[in-house]
């Protein structure tokens, strides 16, 4: 039994040290933004925010994450009050089939929270172990210059709940 | 009578060491015109430029090729690589044929200065003529860009060039390479190339205090850029011994299915060579195989045991090291771990040189920042564990990786390996464009 904090709550948890992550946010606690692509680390779906950075959680063992916080989409905004990061993609449309774009927001959520104003080069760095099969990198890339513009300029309320640690 | 022999010695040894170290400037030329060059020249310069991988240290991380600036790091402090596009203020652009063979030959920039070793002018004398020719077409038919010289960062009196000149007098042996007659053609070419242009013991020989690679421990295993290059001859490390096809594999094309995917340093030689002739990279492969030399029973036994097991592993009983069993099984395993081939899957650790080898840092540094893919390639990728892992873990993951996959020591100061790691990888993170691989397409190969 061990405790994970997700998205500000305590999860008592009952699995093997070596499970996944993913496996644990999907499964018990029913947080599906996470997605499992490849479950191999190699596609990025299941990207999450852990104390602050971007992590893979196909391939991040349950017992790595004592004591750390964990943030998935979920704990951005909601439908009702999104997240800039959210809006940005929402208003830039980047997603078509939706799968990948979960792990690509926590993975741009992650950079911008270190760096609010990433060069076009450096996003495309960061993203680079992104997969998207749809083939909508370049709204992607658009929505995450929207995000820096929406971070900027949003109001206390919305950049708090965008906020991940 | 003392005082004009002491008188006489000084000037004498002043006349001495001014002969040694003083070198003429060869005047300028205005930059020739890129039409000038014959293209097959070009080409061949091109192909012997991937060889030499030229680009990988005169050229910045997203920079422009060839515009230099790039910090090398040296036990004695750090020196930039030079511009050597043909811009006629900051580049080559003024320099002649003869110039630039020299710079080749003997170290010594137009102006007549001496140039740091860190150019590996002790492998590049031992380039032909002929071969420098084309190099020099190659180079002056590229895109001149303007980039004036970093400074070099060195202490007093490294900064003084005319040192180098007593470290030539030491440690440069001129002449080209000098073929073995009792040997075949290919094997001539390969250690032609090896010993020249490609110039692999910049990394894989040790070097003395002063820098100079140690002619008695040659391809014994040496340090670059916080990595351990290995051992390529008789003392390799490697779970299974290497062969000619296996080098020509791997230098092909960036990994073998028994020795895993080049990384670090070696990434972006592989990258260049995948596109150089064939016929070079088996001339190479024939003759470090040589190098390597024919493995003993014993060791062939052994490997054979290390291919079985890597086959079909048998299940671990107890572990005692119960953190990095589960970490490997959550992160590591789910590829390393399978019996999907390369490049598909990863390499069975129990092959890994890395894991095998007398030195962590390469493991410490492909698990903390895993192999990065290239931007718009096909490339292999592993991810990097840095954010996900404190010290603890991943030193309780490496201590588990090495008691189970080599039959090896533990290695010792395994923390203070992966706390220098962060500090050094942190840089490579942030930056890393990784190596850019040559045109997939064998099309574009043809192309100067």
């Amino acid at each position: 039994m061990m405790t994970l904090k997700v998205n500000g709550q305590n999860h008592e948890i009952n699995a093997d040290p070596d499970t996944p992550l993913l496996y644990v946010l999907r499964d018990d606690i029913k947080l599906n933004a996470a997605k499992f692509g490849c479950g191999l680390g190699q596609c990025g779906s299941c990207t999450v925010i852990v104390d602050g950075n971007a992590v893979l959680s196909c391939v991040t063992p349950l017992l790595l994450l004592e004591g750390k916080q964990v943030t998935t989409l979920e704990g951005l905004g909601t439908i009702e009050a999104p997240a800039p990061i959210q809006r940005a993609f929402m208003e830039e449309q980047a997603a078509q089939c939706g799968y990948c774009i979960a792990g690509i927001m926590m993975r741009a959520q992650a950079l911008l929270q270190k760096n609010p104003k990433p060069s076009d080069e450096q996003i495309r760095a960061e993203l680079e172990l992104h997969l998207c099969r749809c083939g909508t990198h370049m709204r992607i890339l658009r929505a995450v210059h929207r995000a820096i513009r929406l971070m900027d300029t949003a109001d206390a309320s919305s950049a708090t709940a965008g906020s991940a640690q | 009578m003392i005082g004009s022999v002491l008188a006489a010695l000084v000037i004498g040894g002043a006349v001495a060491a001014f002969a040694i170290a003083w070198r003429p400037a060869i005047a300028a030329i205005d930059p020739p015109v890129p039409q000038s060059f014959d293209a097959a020249l070009v080409k061949r310069g091109r192909d012997l430029a991937a060889i030499g991988n030229c680009n990988d240290c005169h050229t910045v991380r997203g920079g422009k090729d060839f515009a230099g600036g790039l910090p090398v790091p040296t036990p004695f402090g750090t020196i930039f690589s030079s511009n050597i596009t043909p811009d006629a203020e900051t580049g080559i652009g003024r320099w002649p044929e003869a110039a630039f063979r020299r710079a080749m030959r003997s170290g010594v920039n137009r102006d007549g200065q001496h140039l740091y070793p860190t150019f590996p002018y002790d492998h590049f004398t031992n380039v032909t003529d002929e071969d420098d020719r084309a190099l020099y077409a190659y180079l002056m038919t590229r895109q001149p860009v303007r980039a004036p010289a970093r400074a070099n960062q060195l202490p007093f009196p490294l900064d003084q060039r005319v040192v180098i000149a007593g470290w030539k007098l030491l440690f440069l042996r001129r002449g080209t390479y000098q073929p073995d007659s009792m040997k075949g053609a290919e094997w001539n070419r390969g250690a032609y190339l090896v010993e020249g242009l490609a110039h692999c013991g910049s990394c894989h020989t040790p070097r003395n205090v002063l820098g100079a690679e140690r002619a008695s421990a040659q391809f014994a295993g040496g340090d670059v850029d916080n990595w351990h290059a290995y051992a390529i001859n008789a003392q390799s490390p490697a779970p299974i011994p290497w062969d000619a096809d296996a080098l020509f594999a791997y230098l092909s094309d960036g990994w073998h299915p028994d020795h895993g995917v080049a990384r670090g340093p070696m990434a972006q030689v592989v990258s260049n060579l995948s596109s150089a002739p064939e016929s070079d990279i088996r001339a190479i492969a024939t003759y470090m195989a040589g190098v390597f030399g024919a493995p003993t029973p014993d060791r062939k036994r052994r490997a054979e045991a290390v291919l079985a097991q890597a086959k079909s592993p048998s299940v671990q009983a107890s572990e005692a090291n119960a953190v990095g069993a589960s970490i490997y099984a959550a992160a590591c395993a789910t590829c390393h771990g399978t019996e999907r081939p390369l490049p598909y899957g990863g390499v069975n650790l129990g092959l890994s040189t890395a894991l095998s080898g007398p030195d962590p840092r390469n493991a410490t540094n492909i698990v903390l920042s895993g192999v990065r893919p290239v931007e718009g390639e096909r490339s292999p990728i592993m991810p990097g564990f840095a954010t996900s892992m404190n010290d603890d873990q991943i030193s309780a993951l490496l201590n588990y990786l090495r008691v189970r996959f080599s039959n090896q020591p533990a290695w010792p100061g395994i923390a203070k390996t992966i706390a220098d790691a962060r500090r050094t990888q942190t840089l490579f993170l942030q930056t890393s464009a990784g190596p850019r691989n040559a045109p997939a397409d064998a099309t574009q190969r043809d192309k100067p």
